[in-house]
């Protein structure tokens, strides 16, 4: 791998994240400070990143696609949601919506504590840790891999949401938990606590991009691209893979939980609707997109894809999905490195229907 | 007098009701260079493979300095008792480094075995021994398939085995890196070293073996030098002669 004093687009991105986040610390208050609208869209999309960057983290580095990293983004954001419910609850009384709505007097009582973050940062790491690392080591230890683990962490992540969706549950059920009126006791909903919420994504995900660079140019980095590339002859070389795979695997993992912290104070709610399988599936298509394997080009993937899905749920919400379809067409059939070709101009040309018969001829 | 490396005993592998190998029953002395060959599917990658601790036997054992039962340790673990394996098809970290391999090879395990002056040293030397000194920084999936086989038996020989088994390391060689190759079987050879080398091309396993054992069907057919294999009338009859 390329030493990062020489990795200029890595360096460039770098740059501009922590510029942007800079330059929205400097103008706060001015006349010149971004739009409310503008600073919370950046804010989200920085936290979409930084889930890409988890799911590029396992697939790009280590080969294993998940397909359910909603799951984990959904612990951190739901774990959130109940700290600012609670939190709010003990400032200004305000009861939650879900609660009256159940007609429960009082909070279930495993909220208890949440009022404070240190420990709804506990819950929210002990969870993550716990699922993904039971999830891991039983899949991994029977050697569960390629497509079977992709469609296992779908159904797993589908299956979060069906449990999300019962009312019962006491974490909002399908309205999901909103109304959040105090961070750190702080109003919400300001301009100044807009954009401290924007610029900390920012900050988190220079930060998280830069621990993510250093792991896999270190010696580790080398052996999960080893084990990516034939994990076989890697154990038969005295590793034990399953150590290795379960701790990447984990950490990626808390990173999505990470993303889902960030984004729900911005987004202002949570609902079942992040444990959807389309969620899951569309960070795959960031990251296939941007350039899987490429950690810049995860998170230009994450920031271009979800931009343009900003902007159109405004100008045209019903094109959404023939879009996004039309960019999974374009990366596999003309760019299957994603922008990183379109950056280095590896156009390939597409396969005509001649071509495409003599290469199957030839694979036969 | 000969100290045995690795003693195979009463060996069964199934597939389905398939026998690859057959009450197979063996043994490989150290300081000698041992050719395994047979006709396409006798079961010769199948015997590397149990030795590895890639695939469980039916039946049998398989013990390493007459004490180490292979056939019940997981593959990292033979691999770090001192087994080592090159595979038939070559088996590469594409987007590695032909340096890094070397290093992955030395290593054994997470925690560094070597100090960095030590591993400096000791991929200088392998590289140097399998002729990659040049190419240190080419990525894997830039070299020839001549290469590739080359990177492979370094990786394999940097931490030192014991025991290494080579699997067609001449499959599609020229024959000049074929004869390359056969000097490098024979500089590796060493009296605290056992070495298996699986291969078809005959003029190559004359060159190298010291012994030699023939399998057919799972079983062996036939065991002692080279030139009493070629005059065997049924090893002519199954693989020879053919
Ligand atoms: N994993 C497997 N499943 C089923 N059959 C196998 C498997 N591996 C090998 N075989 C069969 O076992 C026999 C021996 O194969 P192998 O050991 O690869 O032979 P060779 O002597 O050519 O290296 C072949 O008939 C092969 O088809
Ligand atoms: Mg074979």
């Amino acid at each position: 791998m390329m030493p990062l004093s020489k990795d200029r687009p890595f360096l460039a991105l770098l740059l501009a994240l922590v510029g942007v986040a800079l330059a929205m610390g400097l103008l706060a208050g001015t006349p010149f400070a971004l739009s409310r609208y503008l600073a919370n869209a950046i804010g989200q999309l920085a936290a979409f990143a930084v889930l890409a960057l988890a799911l590029d983290l396992i697939w790009g580095y280590l080969g294993i696609l998940s397909l359910g990293h909603g799951l984990f983004f959904a612990v951190g954001g739901y774990v959130m949601a109940m700290y600012l419910l609670k939190h709010s609850f003990v400032v200004t009384g305000t009861v939650p919506d879900f609660l009256q709505f159940m007609g429960w007097k009082d909070f279930p009582f495993y909220w208890a504590g949440f009022e404070f973050f240190p420990y709804a940062l506990f819950v929210a790491v002990a969870v993550t840790g716990l699922i993904a690392g039971i999830f891991g080591y039983v899949s991994f230890r029977s050697r569960v891999g390629g497509v079977y683990f992709a469609i296992i962490t779908q159904a797993l992540v589908y299956v979060a949401m069906l449990l999300m969706f019962r009312n019962d549950t006491g974490f909002g059920g399908n309205n999901g938990m909103t109304g959040f009126a105090v961070l750190f006791g702080w109003p919400m909903g300001t301009s100044g606590m807009i954009t401290a919420l924007a610029i900390a994504s920012l900050l988190v995900l220079a930060g998280v991009l830069v621990g993510c660079r250093l792991l896999v140019g270190s010696r580790f980095g080398a052996l999960m691209l080893a084990t990516r590339d034939d994990e076989t002859r890697l154990r038969t070389l005295g590793y034990e893979t399953l150590r290795l795979k379960l701790g990447v695997w984990c950490l990626s993992a808390l990173i999505a939980m990470c993303a889902g912290m960030l984004y729900v104070p911005q987004v202002g709610i949570i609902n079942p609707r992040v444990l959807s399988p389309e969620l899951s599936l569309e960070i795959a298509v960031w990251v296939a997109i941007g350039g899987r394997g490429h950690l810049a080009g995860a998170v230009i993937g994450a920031l271009l894809v979800n931009a343009v899905k900003f902007w159109l749920s405004f100008a045209a919400p019903d094109i959404w999905p023939f879009i996004l379809s039309g960019l999974i067409v374009l990366v596999v059939l003309v760019f299957p490195n994603g922008l990183m070709d379109l950056a280095t101009f590896k156009l390939v040309r597409p396969m005509g229907p001649r071509r495409a018969a003599a290469a199957l001829e030839e694979g036969r | 007098m000969a100290v045995t490396a690795l003693l195979v005993d009463g060996l069964t592998v199934r597939f389905g009701s398939f026998r690859a190998i057959d009450a197979l029953s063996l043994a490989i002395d150290y300081g000698e260079v041992r050719a395994v060959i047979g006709p396409n599917g006798a079961g010769k990658t199948t015997l590397l493979d149990v030795i590895s601790g890639i695939t469980r036997p039916k039946e049998g054992r398989v013990l390493f300095d007459g004490a180490f039962d292979l056939t019940q340790a997981s593959d990292s673990a033979i691999a770090r008792a001192g087994i080592r394996r090159k595979f038939q098809k070559p088996s590469v970290f594409e987007g590695l480094s032909v340096r890094q391999h070397i290093a992955i090879g030395a290593d054994a395990g997470f925690r560094r075995a070597l100090d960095a002056p030590a591993l400096e040293d000791r991929v200088s030397e392998v590289l140097e021994t399998v002729g990659l000194a040049g190419h240190a920084t080419h990525l894997a999936g830039e070299l020839s398939h001549g290469q590739k086989q080359w990177l492979e038996i370094g990786m394999v020989l940097a931490s030192d085995p014991k025991v290494l088994m080579l699997d067609e390391p001449v499959a599609g060689l020229t024959d000049e890196e074929t004869e390359r190759t056969a000097q490098l079987v024979r500089r590796l050879n060493r009296p605290d070293r056992a070495i298996i080398v699986v291969e078809h091309d005959m003029d190559f396993v004359e060159r190298i073996a010291d012994r030699v054992t023939v399998l057919h069907e799972g079983r062996t057919l036939f065991e002692g030098p080279m030139d009493k294999v070629r005059a065997d009338a049924g090893v002519i009859e199954v693989y020879l002669g053919r």
